[in-house]
């Protein structure tokens, strides 16, 4: 290889001369541009010679040029000597592009950035509720278009839906819920045993699992995996305009994308709510069987004084409020992707912590509301 | 030194292929220092495959490609690397990184590759804006804020930035309207003057074509069929590249007035 780029300095007393010597590529850039910035500079006329340069890249015409440019503004008459005719073209369309830019995108002061932010905020929740809002609106309407005409409800893709959202999510919110079930009935028994309350873990394990945990493991979990892709997909499909493809033939984005993704949640929500209550009790048995030594017909006996139909319907009765929210907040999400694909991951974020926050909101007004009217 | 190699990349045999089929069989392919070498073939040929092949996105079946003298399997991670800086490739769409604006993603190679002070980077970036043909005020903006044609510029900018000897240009003027296009013609012909590029050019547009390539490989029957100068294009008695090369479109692109008017 041939050697790195250097230069040397000769001086007398009326001019001095810069002599560049080896490669002068993009590659030696770094430490040249360190020892060019160092430069004592004389302030009598320069000579640069290029006599000796093996080879020049836009990268070495760049410093070339800063420099001439730096000495010159220095006051320092500045000639260039045995140019090669290359060289010199490639430092003359170097000078030609010297339009400094921006490099990062444009930023008020902190403060003001400060004060836009919380401003854009506010604005942005309020636009953003008012959407929201719009869009409740909107598929209702579509749904009930649809009732009237139902020849237009897409049942394949209703059915696609189900079992993505339904089928697809049965092992992981059984596991989940079966592992709950164990750690609550276990809990319960270890904290009820000085009281002399063992037997009435069955108690506490059936209302926590029906009444609260297993719709609302259901609701998160499914916000995670179905609410999330909800937003991707349709987010995507926005990205590569085919949603406003639909538009031109006359389709509704919201009749073909958003109403059969509702359905679907609406009907596989509380299967696996009730799923997720069997695979609760059952956790929270076996672990009582194995450890706790109780067997499984005192745990039925106990369990069915504690629990009645009311106990499952006061938790199953959730799963549709939860299914509207999940699957309208990851449509709507989905469908303010704009942009790039960064847009994409900041609305499916956001669409899965909205819709677990107002589903644990929704979860805490039922608990008082069941309360209130003492159910 | 790979001075003395007048052929900057060789391919020997490549076999390229997906599940059961083979997009490229057996192909030869002689690339010359200093050229710009047009690639055409009707879609689905493999074009694009083959620029990627030789760039090691894609793993080939069988056959040796060569670059500057080496070939590319037998080196170790840091060789290739070394290699790697020495080409510069200009995606369809730019392919530049959403997250980052367009003078950030021009300063990805140089970041990565070279030690630089941020201030000799930022200059470094400005002057590969503008020899992209990108106004200053560019800079800052973020790819989406971009049209397409700014896209494929800034794309280039970054391809070239660290001044690299070959160039991949994989449909640069595809999506871009006629005069847009012809400006990027304009612009690739230049920068190989001026920084003494070698093109590997993948592209369908007989304009481009006609203006800038030196040499025009074409793509057919998964190997190159023919390579040779336009002259020689209209000479070829193929019906594929008859077919092509002797169009309407091509009578539009002036190649037919030009020789036979």
């Amino acid at each position: 290889m041939a050697a790195a780029g250097e230069f040397a300095i000769e001086e007398d007393d009326a001019s001095w001369t810069l002599e560049a010597s080896g490669d002068w590529l993009m590659r030696s850039v770094g430490p040249l541009s360190a020892a060019l910035d160092d430069m004592a500079v004389r302030h009598k006329p320069l000579t640069i010679d290029l006599g000796n340069l093996a080879a020049l890249d836009t990268g070495g015409a760049w410093l070339l040029h800063r420099t001439i440019k730096r000495l010159q503004a220095e006051g320092v008459d500045v000639v260039l000597r045995n140019v090669r005719r290359d060289h010199n073209f490639l430092i003359d369309r170097v000078a030609e592009n010297d339009h400094p830019c921006q490099v990062e995108a444009e930023r008020s002061p902190a403060l003001i950035e400060l004060l836009a932010r919380v401003g854009d905020w506010a604005v942005h929740t309020v636009h953003g509720m008012r959407n929201a809002l719009g869009f409740m609106g909107l598929v209702a309407a579509t749904i009930g278009r649809l009732i009237l005409n139902p020849s237009r409800f897409r049942f394949t893709s209703f059915v696609n839906f189900m079992e993505k959202t339904g089928l697809d999510a049965l092992p992981i919110v059984g596991m989940i819920s079966f592992l709950i079930g164990m750690v609550i009935a276990y809990m319960g028994a270890v904290l009820l045993r000085p009281y002399g309350g063992e037997v009435f873990f069955a108690d506490l394990l059936g209302v926590t699992m029906l009444r609260e945990l297993a719709v609302l493991l259901s609701a998160i979990i499914v916000a995670g995996r179905s609410g999330s892709a909800f937003t991707a997909q349709i987010g995507s499909m926005k990205l590569h305009e085919e949603i406003d493809a639909m538009r031109t033939f006359g389709l509704d984005p919201i009749e073909i994308l958003v109403v059969p993704r509702l359905l679907a949640l609406l009907v596989t929500l509380p299967i696996l709510a009730f799923f997720g209550d069997l695979m609760g009790l059952m956790g929270g048995g076996l672990m009582a069987w194995i450890v706790l030594d109780t067997p499984p017909d005192l745990f039925l006996t106990r369990l069915r004084d504690a629990i009645d139909l009311s106990t499952f319907l006061v938790g199953v009765s959730r799963a549709p409020f939860f299914a509207v929210i999940i699957a309208l907040c990851g449509c709507y999400e989905g469908l303010q992707v704009k942009g790039s694909a960064e847009s994409v991951g900041y609305h499916t974020t956001k669409s899965v912590v909205e819709s677990i926050f107002l589903v644990i909101v929704t979860t805490a007004l039922f608990s008082v509301f069941y309360l209130t009217i003492d159910v | 030194m790979t001075g003395a190699v007048s052929n900057i990349i060789e391919v020997e045999g490549l076999t390229v292929g997906f599940g059961s089929v083979n997009i490229l069989e057996n192909l030869d392919l002689q690339v010359r220092e200093g050229e710009i070498l047009g690639v055409v073939g009707g879609s689905g040929t493999g074009k694009s495959v083959l620029l990627r092949s030789i760039t090691g996105l894609i793993r080939p079946r069988a056959g040796r490609i060569r670059v500057f003298g080496e070939t590319l399997d037998e080196l170790d991670s840091e060789e290739r690397s070394a290699i790697e800086q020495r080409w510069g490739v200009l995606f369809q769409d730019g392919a530049l990184f959403s997250s980052l604006t367009v003078a950030q993603n021009v300063q990805v190679p140089l970041r990565e590759h070279l030690k630089l002070p941020q201030k000799l980077m930022d200059e470094i970036a400005a002057y590969k804006i503008a020899m992209a043909g990108l106004p200053a005020d560019a800079g800052p903006k973020y790819p989406s804020e971009l049209s397409g044609g700014m896209r494929k510029r800034a794309g280039l900018a970054r391809a070239l930035a660290l001044d690299p000897e070959i160039l991949f240009l994989d449909e640069p003027t595809a999506g871009l309207d006629p005069i847009g296009a012809a400006a990027f013609d304009d612009l690739i012909g230049e920068l190989q003057q001026t920084l003494k590029l070698t093109v590997f050019l993948v592209t369908h547009d007989l304009d481009t074509l006609h203006a800038v390539c030196n040499r025009i490989a074409v793509l057919a029957e998964r190997r190159v069929l023919v390579v040779g100068t336009m002259d020689d294009m209209l000479k070829v008695d193929h019906p594929w590249v008859r077919e092509y090369f002797h169009g309407p479109r091509s009578r539009a692109a002036g190649i037919l007035v030009d020789r036979e008017g």
